[in-house]
């Protein structure tokens, strides 16, 4: 008996040296769902972070305005939680933007290029910037710190790529049923 | 000879309606006053315009180039008005780039050189074809250079020619054979040298004997002539829409089917539509590229026919030459099954229009309304996919899309044989198309989604590495300023005891050291 006891003590320990996981699994499903905008609207310096505190319980699931209704809906539905409307002091669900440097306006202060979370900026000091639009998440973190207000938020215009077809319109035929209701 | 046929599973019969275009010639469509070309014609990154405004460009001149896009010519000699977004022939009527050419009238040819591709490597026979701008003419308009891929054996045991035409209405592949078969015989000829194929199968659905006659006849001539075409059959397939699928012409002329995510070449076959064929001849043999093609203009209009129009002529031309009725309201671009709406009428001909059909409220009357699904598996029974359409459209409606995923959504053609047969009227194929976007859509987010996460990462990592040198920066400072202050004192008073009163022992300094000596080690290297 004892002697299966330290086999078994032994594989366990074994095993748990073998198969550990690196890092917290849950951390990086939540990381998954949320939306990489890395804004800090949740009030974290980042989604990784934002993940974190959920893991631990630190902070509810309804705090990333990016993510929107449908990231809350994704969060409870992992996490086993109710689904709680967007809490409105961290924002507001806002259609996808990207930033945009006005280059006339703009001094090369690289305030900018220090605020951005994903180096999405490219310029140095005394040149012009400018924002590479395929990488920006929107995040506005570099609206703030512009001293002459030269970075503007547009809306992501939609193309041909990116149109999606509408959901067909779902008619049941009212018509029809009255019609069969009558004859029986 | 005969032919063994094979089934592929499903499919519908509906009305032929392709009486009407067959009984006229192919007429040239009129020189138009504009030509709105768009850049993008196929699938892939949309070529860049080469050409600005004001410039002067000669008919098949390039005028649109990208890395591995077909090539965009001008279909007419005259001056580039504009490079602009306009309105192009898509559901959304949204715009997209386009160079517009104002015709001079003279329509002078660039100048045109016929490829020697006897004498060539399939890589340059590849990007010949991609700067002739050859696309598939069977309506999904896939690049041909990337199908002169011949698997693994470096030959083909098949190669298949689409001549099947199976939607209602259309006729140009039709009138295609009847009337330029040996163009389009020596075009078979050159692809098989192409893709080293042993046996060529042209497949024209038995409702066109006109077609089958006149291709067998083509291929007799050309053979009494001295010309190769041995190997080459003309096979008539049963009348059955969707026959002119290519999974499902293949299958009925070889029996091969081929499985989800293959490529037919995988299996030794390869298709091509009869009119790829005709403009792989003008191409290699003429030095013409692509700049137009023969389309169907039928529906509700008094004379539907057969046009050869160029691309960007705008599609109300081509709907005046065939006089439309005064009750006509819409005007839809492909057959009635697998057509989609058009925006206008002045959106242009581009190289996937294989038909322009001008509809009416009596031709195409609104769909009935749509009932629910009472799950009684007609459309199973007639999808030539093999899918389970109910199962799709169930998902797709509660916009379960990972669930319409794992029942194959993607294998869908949307060719509408499902929503033809539906009892309760459901649009079955806009739903496996509103899901199909949707699912675009959520993979485009993701990878922004990843490629922003991992820039964090590198950034946040980065911070840290900056950090952690600052500190090291510090403390090999300071260290160094204690051993300095250390010699100093020693040497101005060696019996003296030191007069700094807060040095730290000489172990502790050493510690220091080490430990900056590891940071300098440990410091991950520069990632970008």
């Amino acid at each position: 008996m004892s002697l299966g006891a330290i086999v078994l003590g032994a594989a366990l320990g074994y095993a748990s040296i073998i198969f550990k996981v690196e890092g917290d699994p849950l951390v990086d499903k939540i990381n998954a769902i949320l939306p990489q905008t890395q804004c800090g609207q949740c009030g974290f310096p980042g989604c990784k972070p934002y993940a974190q505190a959920i893991s631990k319980g630190e902070a509810e699931i309804n705090q990333c305005p990016p993510g929107g209704e449908e990231g809350i809906r994704k969060l409870a539905d992992l996490l086993g939680r109710e689904f709680q409307p967007l809490s409105e002091e961290h924002g507001v669900e806002k259609p996808k933007s990207v930033a945009f440097v006005d280059e006339s306006t703009c001094i090369g202060c690289t305030l900018c290029l220090q605020a951005c979370p994903v180096d999405a900026i490219v310029g140095a000091a005394k040149q012009m910037h400018t924002i590479v639009s395929s990488l920006c998440t929107g995040c506005e973190l570099c609206v703030a710190p512009c001293p002459v207000n030269c970075i503007s938020m547009q809306p992501i215009q939609e193309n041909v790529d990116t149109w999606k077809w509408p959901y067909p319109r779902f008619i049941f035929a009212q018509a029809g049923v009255n019609a069969e209701r009558r004859a029986v | 000879m005969l032919q063994q046929l094979f089934r592929f599973h499903g499919g519908v019969k509906p009305p032929y309606h392709k009486e009407g275009a067959v009984t006229q010639p192919i007429a040239e469509a009129p020189l138009s006053a504009e030509y709105v070309i768009p850049l993008q014609q196929s699938i892939g990154r949309p070529p860049e315009p080469i050409v600005k405004p004001g410039e002067k460009v000669l008919r098949g001149q390039i005028i649109g180039s990208g890395l591995n896009a077909p090539a965009i010519h001008a279909s007419t000699s005259g001056t580039v008005k504009a490079v602009e977004m306009r309105r192009i022939p898509h559901t959304s009527g949204l715009a997209a780039l386009c160079v517009v050419i104002e015709p001079d009238g003279e329509d002078k040819w660039f100048e045109r050189i016929p490829f020697d591709y006897r004498n060539a490597s399939i890589d340059k026979a590849r990007a010949f074809l991609r700067e002739a701008g050859i696309v598939g003419l069977g309506g999904a308009v896939f690049p041909s250079h990337q199908k002169l891929n011949t698997g693994k054996s470096g030959k083909l045991d098949h190669l298949v020619i689409n001549g099947a035409e199976c939607e209602p209405f259309i006729t140009c592949d039709d009138v295609l054979m009847r009337e330029r078969g040996e163009t389009m015989i020596r075009g078979i000829a050159i692809l098989r040298e192409l893709v080293r194929a042993e046996n060529v199968l042209i497949g024209i659905e038995d409702n066109k004997p006109e077609a089958i006659a006149a291709t067998q006849a083509a291929i007799d001539k050309l053979s009494a002539l001295g010309e190769n075409t041995a190997g080459m059959r003309v096979v008539a397939v049963p009348t059955r829409y969707p026959a002119g699928g290519a999974k499902q012409l293949i299958r009925v002329l070889t029996g091969i089917e081929v499985p989800h995510g293959k490529r037919s070449t995988s299996y030794g076959v390869q298709c091509f539509n009869v009119g790829t064929a005709l403009a792989i001849y003008d191409a290699v043999a003429l030095g013409q590229p692509l700049i137009s093609r023969i389309i169907t203009v039928a529906g509700n209009v008094e004379r539907p026919g057969n046009f050869e129009a160029r691309f960007g002529a705008p599609m109300r031309d081509l709907v005046a030459l065939a006089g439309p009725r005064p009750d006509s309201n819409r005007i839809v671009m492909g057959g009635p099954m697998m057509g989609v709406s058009m925006p206008g009428d002045e959106v242009p001909v581009v190289k996937a229009t294989n038909c322009i059909l001008v509809g009416s409220p009596k031709l195409f009357p609104p769909p009935p309304p749509e009932m629910p699904c009472i799950r009684c598996g007609a459309c199973a029974f007639a999808c030539p996919s093999d899918l389970q359409p109910y199962e799709m459209y169930w998902f797709a409606r509660a916009r379960n899309f990972g669930k319409a995923q794992e029942y194959h959504l993607f294998d869908c053609i949307e060719c509408g044989a499902c929503a033809y047969v539906c009892p309760s009227h459901i649009p079955l194929v806009d739903y496996y198309r509103f899901a199909k976007t949707e699912i675009w859509a959520h993979e485009r987010d993701n990878a922004a989604a990843e490629r922003a996460r991992a820039r964090y990462e590198l950034r946040t990592q980065r911070e840290e590495r900056e950090k952690a040198e600052k500190v090291a920066r510090l403390a090999a400072k300071t260290a160094a300023a204690h051993e300095q202050a250390l010699v100093a004192a020693a040497e101005q008073a060696p019996a003296e005891p030191p007069i700094i009163d807060h040095v730290p022992p000489e172990p502790e300094i050493e510690a220091m050291r080490l430990k900056i000596r590891e940071m300098a080690k440990t410091t991950p290297p520069e990632e970008e």
